[in-house]
């Protein structure tokens, strides 16, 4: 069953069609992989399904729900969690209380919560032991090392323990032993039920960890499938090499 | 390796009972003041100070919490003031404790009108959100002057005055309802400042998209931020006007009443408790000396934008971020030797 489904959805930016009738669909409990050439669309339809950029046309469901046209914050509402290309964290909290940060039920009582309940730093002491960055819970985010700023994103992320997480280049600007770290926990966290679908240039990193990969190229989904099949697939190499 | 509660990363070692009676003796201070120093002169400087005391602290809450700089809060400071002089003279109020009564309410119509203009303001952000703010204040203000027949124009605004309370006591009431919206202003931000709103606001301070990609109703949080900061400078505002007994539109609504706030609070530290509290008692006496020795002419100015060069230049962070700072490293220093 598919958890996520885009169908023809397109985004112009001027005369520009970042989001060319794209459809595209990410099945429960998987690993999909989002792939394309660069400018291909990828991070434009990222930010449709997250509510940072309203659509032209098209539909966005999840869980077969529309979800199209609701801002960022009630999508994460939903259960759908992103990254930033360049881990994006709060500078001038600490680690922990960045990972408090998150807000999955709005209203009056997410207001009048306590920041540090118990049961909820708790939870995020043992996200951030999961990611093995527990040791930097006191430091302010700005003084972390990019590589803890990754883990530490998507640490946070998970907080409010959403369906889907969307993951914006989780590989780029990572050292070769952290990219393993980082593909074991997106294995684990996979594990135990959440789906994730994410952008990545880093093709080994694509090609180990993905059940499946859709291409993008020019706004279009053009290939969809395992990552071995979709490899060989003619369309992609032409759009990959430019033929 | 994660030893103690890193959310208390800014506390130090002080020890708590030391804090607490620090704490209680500024408190007996507080409270005694009008008793220990009773002369109107003392009286009166004691009364602005803590007027700004309450009026940087509940502008540091947008300002300070999430990074939206207001100068244009002199809208709501002058808009308390009016609200409350209009009820007393409308509803026949006798003057005396009564009118303290109706302060709640011009923070409420205040609140109401912060709604508004939050609504329109909040949906710029950074330099175009301090003009707009500024726009509002001005629109205020020739709103005031203009609507002559309520609010009696450029010729001012009378209040009712209670003639029984004479000499040295006069000042007294006023002295307690400031210190008491003060203190509502302190608890007000200190609890933000440990709730999951507070950690929100703080947040958008940081990265308002990031926020709202973690779920973070920024709109929502802002706005609350916005009408509880300007309800509570309404309210000072309001007492403010009942003090002066006259209000005039460009002294209520006043620029240099908007700017002075924000000014404690950057000196004294942006996003802090204490810090707004700090830079009131620091520059608002020492603003009165100035503004008694140099007469009525405007020269203290001067000494305004020379301490405002001063935070820049030498503490940017404000005081108590960068003697917190300084603290850290001497014991660190310490430590390891």
């Amino acid at each position: 069953m598919s958890l996520l489904e885009i169908s023809d959805l397109t985004k112009r930016f001027g005369g520009v069609v970042a989001v060319d009738g794209c459809t595209l669909s990410v099945a429960e409990g998987s690993v999909s992989g989002l792939i394309g050439p660069n400018g291909s669309g990828k991070t434009t339809v990222f930010n449709l399904v997250t509510g940072f950029l309203r659509r032209d046309s098209g539909e966005v469901r999840f869980k077969s729900r529309s979800i199209a046209g609701l801002g960022p914050d009630r999508v994460y509402g939903l259960g759908i969690g992103r990254t930033f290309q360049l881990a994006r964290i709060f500078p001038r909290l600490t680690a922990l209380e960045n990972m408090l940060v998150p807000v999955r039920r709005a209203g009056l009582r997410a207001m009048l919560s306590h920041g540090q309940w118990r049961h909820e730093r708790e939870r995020a002491m043992e996200m951030l032991e999961f990611v093995e960055i527990a040791h930097v819970a006191g430091t302010v985010g700005g003084a972390l090392s990019y590589g803890q700023r990754k883990l530490l994103e998507l640490a946070a992320v998970m907080m409010a323990a959403p369906e889907l997480v969307l993951l914006d280049e989780p590989a780029g600007g990572v050292n070769p032993a952290l990219l393993e770290k980082i593909a074991d926990h997106i294995r684990k966290l996979n594990r135990q039920g959440v789906t994730f679908l994410l952008v990545e240039h880093n093709m080994g990193f694509v090609m180990n960890l993905c059940d499946d990969v859709v291409v993008l190229h020019r706004g279009k989904a053009i290939a969809n499938g395992k990552p071995k099949d979709v490899r060989e697939n003619p369309a992609v190499l032409d759009a990959y090499l430019g033929a | 390796m994660t030893g103690g509660n890193p959310l208390r990363r800014s506390r130090g070692r002080v020890g708590w009972r030391l804090k607490l009676f620090g704490l209680l003796t500024l408190a007996a201070v507080a409270i005694l003041l009008p008793v220990i120093a009773p002369d109107p002169a003392t009286t009166n400087i004691a009364v602005f100070t803590m007027m700004y005391v309450g009026l940087a602290t509940a502008w540091n809450i947008m300002g300070g919490y999430t990074g939206y700089i207001s100068l244009g809060h002199a809208a709501f400071f002058g808009f308390g003031a009016y609200a409350l002089g209009l009820m007393l003279i409308h509803l026949n109020i006798t003057p005396g404790y009564g009118p303290f009564f109706l302060i709640p309410v011009a923070g409420l119509l205040t609140a109401v009108l912060a709604v508004g203009i939050g609504w329109i303001a909040l949906r710029t952000r950074a330099a175009t959100f301090v003009i707009v703010t500024i726009a509002f204040m001005f629109m205020l203000q020739l709103l005031a002057e203009n609507l002559v027949k309520l609010t009696g124009g450029g010729g001012g605004l009378g209040l009712p005055y209670p003639h029984d309370w004479g000499g040295d006591f006069f000042n007294t009431p006023y002295y307690y309802a400031m210190l008491l919206l003060a203190v509502l202003g302190l608890l007000t931000s200190w609890w933000i400042r440990r709730s999951k709103f507070g950690l929100g606001l703080l947040a958008i301070r940081d990265d308002e998209d990031k926020a709202l990609a973690v779920g973070v109703p920024t709109r929502a949080f802002k706005l609350t931020a916005f009408v509880i900061s300007a309800a509570l400078v309404g309210m000072i505002g309001g007492v403010y006007g009942y003090y002066v007994t006259y209000i005039y539109p460009q002294f209520v609504v006043d620029p240099l009443i908007g700017i002075s706030m924000v000014l404690m609070a950057f000196l004294g530290g942006l996003g802090t408790l204490s810090g707004p509290v700090i830079g009131a008692v620091l520059l608002e006496p020492a603003q009165l000396e100035f503004a008694y020795h140099l007469g009525a002419s405007r020269l203290y100015l001067v000494f305004y934008s020379a301490v405002f060069l001063v935070v820049i230049l030498l503490l940017p962070r404000g005081i108590v971020p960068s003697v917190a700072e300084r603290i850290r490293r001497w014991r660190a220093a310490e430590a390891a030797s």
